[in-house]
């Protein structure tokens, strides 16, 4: 089956969309890495290629795991499936 | 952790990966993957004569620059290390140095001819531009002509020198792009390359993960030391914060949201390799074979002129969104695995892995090709940067001028 998103590591909170778009209310196939596995959801909003999609709801301060890791925090609390992006996630550095 | 480990361990190499590749044996002994005359000014108000001597002798380059006056300390022993360093590298069969004035001029050639190629300088005081255009021109003919009958010969693996980058990345790169750097690292690595990454203000996050790879406990402090410096700099000089530039507004196009995550994908281009040495900007590896991490900017020219002065003789370059850098003396291969950039500048890209995006190849695969393509450039291929005339030479400054 054809995958819409690629996840790195089982841990991950978010998945990338690796198909030039995904729409709202799309069924997606997603795939994960780091053990061959595969899972689905159901997107909210329109994203595009390389793009994240949140997989769980996130509230604000939570931690984006991508690749198994700390990749900043929730600034505007997150619905699974929803886009992953500037609007609501900052670094933790500065 | 890495998601190419379990790739590799599961689908192991498709291919056997050639031991030699056909490169120009040097006087000390290293090999090039191209044959340049270069016409190198010392400072930036040589370039006009530089310029001039290459539009004369057809097959020469020159490698005009913005600096070279009044600089001091570190800054100019930066200087002179890229300039010499750009000469030593064995991509370049012979080198004209032309400068204003002799003293430092005569420092670079001196610096070149150890290696034991064809070097001579040309001072423009007391001559003038046209009458020092005129001697070096005569020279230069006398060298492109000795160095265009040099002929390829079969080097061995080993004597290829790699360098990495990645620009305009985005999460593509992370995904894709830059694992496929990492598994060409994880197969040539054992077979006695050297390596390089650099990048150390796009490690920023993942800084701590990258030095548990030092090789031993001096590599990993080392490579502390070199990142805290960088940090100490960035928050001492910032104005406000680097999320104006890190990541860049094509990054943040092409999904990347925060600098972490941009890092942990950068990271992803030195496989499972471990890094033996840490290396100040442009400086020669002399560790042996490895990998090495070099202290650079992420800007890709500054990047790539600095790891070519360092003797790298060929680069890889992972991109997202399509970063179009090239450099005068090193063949850049780029790869990118973002369709939309293969659709839409494709004429950039010399090696395709958008394919492991739709699991029509896997990691091991894309590893495979990018060695293909490596070797074909090592051989002689141009690449798209040097068909397009991408020869972007920029040094970098480490502070202002007296």
């Amino acid at each position: 089956m054809a995958t819409d998103i690629i996840i790195h590591d089982k841990k991950d909170n978010v998945g990338v969309v690796v198909i030039e778009k995904i729409t709202p209310k799309q069924d997606c196939a997603c795939w994960i890495m780091e053990d061959d596995s595969s899972t689905k959801i159901q997107s909210l909003d329109e994203i595009p290629l390389g793009h994240k999609i949140a997989m769980t709801d996130l509230n604000e301060g939570d931690t984006i795991l991508k690749y198994g890791h700390d990749i900043g925090k929730v600034v505007k609390s997150i619905k699974k499936g929803e886009h992953v992006h500037v609007h609501n996630v900052k670094t933790k550095k500065w | 952790m890495f998601m190419f480990t379990m790739l590799k361990q599961k689908s192991g190499s498709n291919m056997e990966i050639p031991k030699s590749f056909l490169g120009y044996k040097r006087e000390n002994g290293r090999a090039g993957t191209r044959n340049h005359v270069i016409i190198l000014p010392v400072d930036d108000i040589s370039n006009a004569c530089a310029e001039a001597v290459a539009n004369n002798i057809k097959g020469t380059i020159a490698l005009p620059h913005s600096y070279g006056r009044l600089q001091f300390g570190a800054d100019l022993e930066l200087h002179f290390r890229t300039m010499i360093g750009t000469g030593c590298n064995p991509n370049v069969a012979a080198v004209i140095v032309i400068g204003i004035e002799p003293k430092w001029t005569k420092k670079i050639v001196d610096g070149i001819a150890k290696t034991g190629k064809p070097v001579e300088g040309f001072h423009i005081e007391r001559t003038g531009d046209i009458g020092t255009t005129m001697k070096a021109s005569k020279k230069a003919q006398e060298f492109v002509m000795w160095a265009s009958e040099k002929q390829r010969e079969e080097c061995p693996m080993s004597d290829l020198w790699i360098s990495v980058k990645c620009g305009e990345s985005d999460t593509t790169s992370g995904l894709a792009a830059n694992p496929t750097v990492g598994n060409l690292m994880d197969k040539l690595e054992p077979m006695g390359v050297h390596l390089c990454f650099g990048e150390t203000s796009e490690l920023t996050g993942a800084e701590k993960v990258c030095a548990t790879r030092g090789a031993t406990q001096e590599a990993t402090d080392k490579f502390m030391k070199t990142w805290n410096d960088y940090n100490d700099f960035i928050l001492k000089e910032a104005t406000d914060d680097l999320s104006e530039s890190q990541p860049t507004a094509g990054n943040i196009a092409g999904g990347l949201t925060t600098i972490e995550e941009k890092a942990f994908g950068n990271f992803q281009k030195i496989g499972n390799c471990k890094f033996i040495d840490v290396l100040e900007p442009a400086e020669e590896p002399t560790k042996g074979k490895g990998l090495y991490f070099m202290d650079t900017s992420s800007a890709a020219a500054e990047c790539v002129t600095l790891q070519a002065a360092a003797g790298f003789n060929i680069h890889l370059f992972p991109t997202g969104q399509g970063n179009i850098v090239g450099n005068p003396i090193e063949p850049v291969v780029k790869l990118t695995a973002n369709p939309l950039t293969v659709k839409g500048m494709g004429e950039h890209i010399d090696c395709d892995v958008s394919k492991i995006l739709t699991r029509e190849m896997n990691m091991s695969q894309a590893g495979d090709e990018l060695i293909k393509t490596t070797l074909r450039v090592a051989n002689g291929r141009l690449t798209c940067a040097e068909a397009l005339g991408h020869k972007e030479f920029v040094m970098t400054k480490l502070y202002r001028s007296a």
